[in-house]
């Protein structure tokens, strides 16, 4: 596949707005998420059901449900602009630059073709390439995602594969293009432990091995610090934090992403029976406009600038640890007087 | 011990499965063989992947599936033999999915009083209070008594769920992914409810999962099911510090602990979960296990005791395994 | 002790209306169901009413006033005192119209009650139980299914000779079918659920669950089968009346009025008009309500 040296960022996204009309007003449930991923890279987007992560996805995809609006200041797939392009462009792109692989392998993949079929056309959609040469990509693929006699499986239907392989195919075929960047929306939340662990070790070689820029959204801190370079913690519509995994999971900065650490047992750390963290309270109901921090009814640190304004996503102390909230804006004691310290 | 509160007896239930068209119908073994003894007080663990056949032997100890072969006990009685009502009263399940465990056409209150009509409480003016009480215990306001489950949370729902598992005081609960369908931060208050439940009301825990992470958390006794069979149990702290059966050290392998400075782990399984209608011979696990020898293929392992526990596998059988315990 | 969570929920707010509240919100912006509640009430209203708004007796014939066109009409003979005009015995064709959706009702409702009771019930129970029971009531299924309704109607009924009492079991007996194979994946559908099994831990018995948790649970797809079955019995109702084995003359039937005007329909259209037109209302506004109804119940599952 040709490499793009000159292009070291596969995707950059800045402010992207989902909207979507419901009874009762403007559901909101993606506000102001930027995003971006470099070549080679993991990026994780963790948080909640609810929280926007797969409506994010999909946005990138352009694969929103049809009465969803979307605004964006900026989408870049390898520097060419890929907002708005229209349905034709974009589903020249789709599964060749980018690609997605979804939570139910057994519904992404149709029961009526073969995989051999399904395979090579995910190759020929694209590339103007013969049937062999296709399916000797698929063999090759369906070799490096680690299922045996390739060869043969390319004549079986999904039903007679199990869980596991059925997620292994489409991975290899998210590969067949060689895409710049893959999304994986839960891979791994429909599978075995067991299985979980193969697929994401595989996934990460995959991912070094091709130079891909990957998206993993999932809602188990443990996949993302195992897997992730960076991670995105999103809250109700926002992504509250970006930092890299070290940062996020050992020097957490927004509440939200302190109280969801706190949250999970970790075996070997947590004392057996105690009590484990919480966090109290729901989620707000993202419809219409909400004035200032989106976790401020949960927080436990709550000052009473938090209701004023919205807060801005804003680098902490360390660099490329970006978060929002006024706590890590500036100096404690500052944010804790001012309305104004944050512009 | 005479504290068993719960004990199966070399159970075994098989389905028949239809072939497919104009085939014979194929047994499959969902539960083979299984001995299992629940303690007054204990927190049993099951431990398994989907198929290994933990949901069916849960409703074996609920009552609402016969054994094909092999006994259940429920405090020293037959369960065949007991009434549906008097194995209610003693244990009651917590299923997965709030969404689905409530029905939706009800209010909270007549789910929640429920097993108070079906068991025929005599005195219905005590229902209202008892339910109140429960609501509480359980951290439900008072003011969803009249709502419907559509109105609630996933945390909320799931609540109710083990309001109504409880307000007849039951002994034992049945805990069946108790937290899974749930969001993290929801996931922690059930976790911690539970654990407080327990010590309120002196209940025993049999808790069926995957998430090992929970169970570490919970558990007290953890049994590791494979196919029908359970491979291995110990206490806790024997299992999660020195896991003997190799299926066991896989599966404590693949929990992944949010530590970014631990990659992926590498099980080493092999990929495909065997097909339980065509189940392998010899020992089930053979297929896909590291250390499988030669006559791990052909001889079906027995079971080993080991302290409090035992284990199925012919590495810790002294006459064939030669020394191999060192891993 | 204290339970620490029990204070979360205490926070959380319950914003969402009640099931109640929404279904009425969903109710009155169908605009589906609105029109078929209100045409279908007319009907009903008409049939109820018949005695007291009717202009005159619909068995009474005067034959010297027969065949006088509607008011709409342009013929001098045209009269108030008939505001649709009179048949080909003199008798005037509204009352007709009034007492015939009396016997369009009666039979529609007559056989639905019947196959409903046949269909759910074989239904339910072969959804419930699966296994054998569900192989014997698909056997009874698919018998059923290999015979032509009308045909057998038709043979039956002129065995046992004709009336509105053998119509209605006929069809009744007939038309289950649908009743039968909806029901039953639908119990099986609940059946899978959580709670039914959580019934069955708390030792529920088996009517108990039946009719606490799987009834309610199936009773929006009930009422759509009902309607859709209503409607189907009117029009086989009809058509055997048109070939003269269903209701028996004199009784004004609509299917009947069809069948007396068939020989006038180049002469005095309006015979066969008005009552294919009321036929046709009726149908629709019953199969626009059950459309309705499907759409008003099911959002509440999805949630």
């Amino acid at each position: 596949m040709p490499e793009k040296p000159d292009s070291k960022r596969v995707l950059e996204v800045r402010r992207l707005n989902v909207e979507i009309p419901v009874p009762g007003g403007m559901l909101r449930p993606v506000q102001d998420v930027s995003l971006h991923v470099d070549r080679g890279e993991t990026l994780c987007v963790v948080g909640e059901s609810g929280c926007g992560k797969s409506l994010t996805s999909l946005a990138i995809m352009d694969l929103l449900p049809s009465k969803a609006n979307r605004t964006c200041d900026e989408m870049q797939l390898s520097g060419d602009n890929v907002f708005h392009i229209g349905e034709r462009a974009m589903s020249d792109i789709r599964g060749d630059r980018m690609s997605m692989i979804f939570q139910e392998p057994m519904t992404s993949l149709n029961p009526a073709y073969t995989i051999g079929n399904q395979l090579a056309e995910a190759l020929q959609r694209h590339r103007k390439v013969s049937s062999d040469e296709a399916r000797e990509r698929a063999i090759y693929l369906l070799e490096k995602v680690g299922i045996t006699a390739a060869a043969s499986r390319l004549g079986q239907y999904p039903h007679q594969l199990s869980g596991g392989l059925r997620q292994r195919v489409m991975i290899a075929m998210a590969l067949m293009c060689g895409p710049d960047l893959i999304i994986a929306d839960e891979p791994t939340t429909a599978l075995d432990v067991t299985i979980q662990a193969q697929i994401l070790h595989l996934l990460a070689d995959l991912q070094r091995e091709f130079r891909m820029g990957m998206i993993l959204i999932t809602h188990d801190l443990g996949v993302v610090a195992r897997i992730a370079d960076r991670v995105a913690v999103m809250y109700a519509g926002q992504v509250v934090e970006t930092g890299t995994a070290d940062q996020i999971f050992n020097a957490p900065q927004h509440p939200y992403t302190r109280g969801l650490l706190d949250c999970i047992p970790i075996p070997g750390k947590t004392k057996r029976g105690a009590r484990l963290g919480a966090i109290p309270g729901i989620v707000p109901s993202l419809v219409g406009h909400m004035q200032g921090c989106h976790f401020a009814s949960r927080c436990p640190q709550l000052h009473e600038a938090c209701k004023m304004k919205n807060i801005d996503l804003l680098p902490t102390a360390q660099s490329g640890h970006v978060c929002r909230c006024l706590l890590t804006q500036g100096s404690d004691a500052a944010a804790r007087k001012a309305e104004g310290a944050v512009s | 011990m005479s504290d068993i509160v719960l004990e199966a007896r070399d159970v075994t239930r098989t389905f028949m499965i239809s072939g497919g068209f104009m085939k014979p119908k194929r047994p499959l073994h969902a539960v083979n063989g299984i001995d299992l003894r629940i303690r007054q007080g204990e927190v049993l663990a099951l431990v398994g992947e989907s198929g290994c056949g933990k949901t069916t032997l849960a409703k074996m100890l609920l009552g609402l599936l016969p054994p094909t072969n092999g006994s259940l006990e429920l405090d020293g009685n037959p369960i065949e033999t007991m009434d549906r009502l008097r194995i209610a009263q003693t244990v009651q399940p917590i299923f997965q999915d709030p969404y689905s465990s409530l029905n939706p056409r009800k209010s909270i209150g007549s789910i929640i009083t429920l097993p108070l009509k079906v068991q025929g409480d005599k005195d219905p003016g005590t229902w209202r209070k008892r339910a109140d009480e429960i609501m509480e215990l359980v951290g439900l306001p008072r003011r969803v008594y009249n709502n419907y489950p559509s109105q609630l949370s996933g945390g909320q729902r799931q609540r109710v769920a083990i309001a109504r598992a409880l307000i007849n005081r039951p002994r034992i609960v049945i805990c069946d992914e108790p937290t899974s369908a749930l969001d993290v931060s929801v996931q922690s208050q059930i976790l911690n409810l539970l654990q407080d439940l327990r010590e309120e009301l002196g209940l025993t825990y049999l808790v069926i999962s995957h998430n090992l992470a929970v169970v570490e958390h919970m558990a007290t006794r953890v049994a590791v099911m494979y196919l029908g069979r359970i491979v291995e149990e110990e206490d806790a702290d024997t299992l999660f510090d020195t896991p003997k059966h190799p299926y066991s050290k896989a599966l404590l392998e693949s929990v992944l602990t949010p530590d970014p400075s631990l990659g992926v782990p590498d099980t080493h399984l092999g990929a495909a979960y065997p097909n339980p209608l065509d189940m392998p011979s010899g020992c089930r696990f053979h297929p896909r296990c590291i250390k499988a020898m030669t006559h791990c293929s052909t001889i079906a392992p027995r079971k080993i005791p080991f302290g409090d526990g035992h284990v199925e596998c012919h590495l810790y059988d002294e006459n064939e395994g030669k020394g191999m315990l060192a891993s | 002790m204290t339970i620490d969570t029990a204070k979360a929920p205490a926070t959380m707010e319950n914003q969402e209306p009640s099931p109640g509240a929404m279904m009425r919100k969903r109710v009155f912006s169908h605009w589906g169901f609105m029109i078929g509640a209100i045409v279908l009430i007319a009907i009903f209203l008409m049939a109820l009413l018949a005695p007291y708004i009717s202009p005159g007796d619909p068995f009474d014939q005067v034959l010297s006033r027969k065949l006088i066109p509607p008011i709409w009409s342009d013929s001098a003979k045209a009269t108030w005192d008939h505001p649709l005009g009179t048949d080909h015995l003199g008798r005037d064709y509204m009352t007709r119209l009034f007492y015939g959706a009396r016997i369009s009702l009666l039979i529609g409702f007559g056989a639905m009650l019947i196959s409903g009771v046949i269909g759910t019930t074989l239904g339910v129970l072969a959804g419930y139980y699966g296994g054998r029971v569900d192989m014997v009531v698909n056997f009874i299924i698919t018998t059923r299914l290999s015979m032509p309704v009308v045909l057998v109607a038709l043979a039956v009924v002129s065995i046992v000779g004709s009336s509105l009492t053998v119509v209605i079991w006929v069809l009744g007996l007939l038309i289950w079918d649908r009743f039968a194979v909806v029901m039953r994946s639908a119990t099986q559908q609940v059946r899978a659920l959580d709670f039914v099994t959580s019934a069955q831990a708390l030792g529920c018995s088996t009517p108990r669950i039946l009719l606490t948790e799987v009834m309610p649970n199936i009773t929006n797809h009930l009422i759509v089968i009902a309607t859709l079955e209503m409607a189907h019995a009117i029009l086989l109702e009809a058509a055997l009346s048109f070939l003269g084995l269903g209701v028996q003359p004199p009784e004004p039937s609509w299917g009947l009025m069809i069948s007396e005007a068939k020989g006038m329909i180049f002469f005095d259209p309006w015979l066969i008009t008005i009552p294919g037109l009321a036929l046709f209302a009726l149908v629709l506004s019953i199969n626009l309500l059950g459309d309705g109804i499907r759409d008003v119940t099911a959002p509440e599952n999805r949630n």
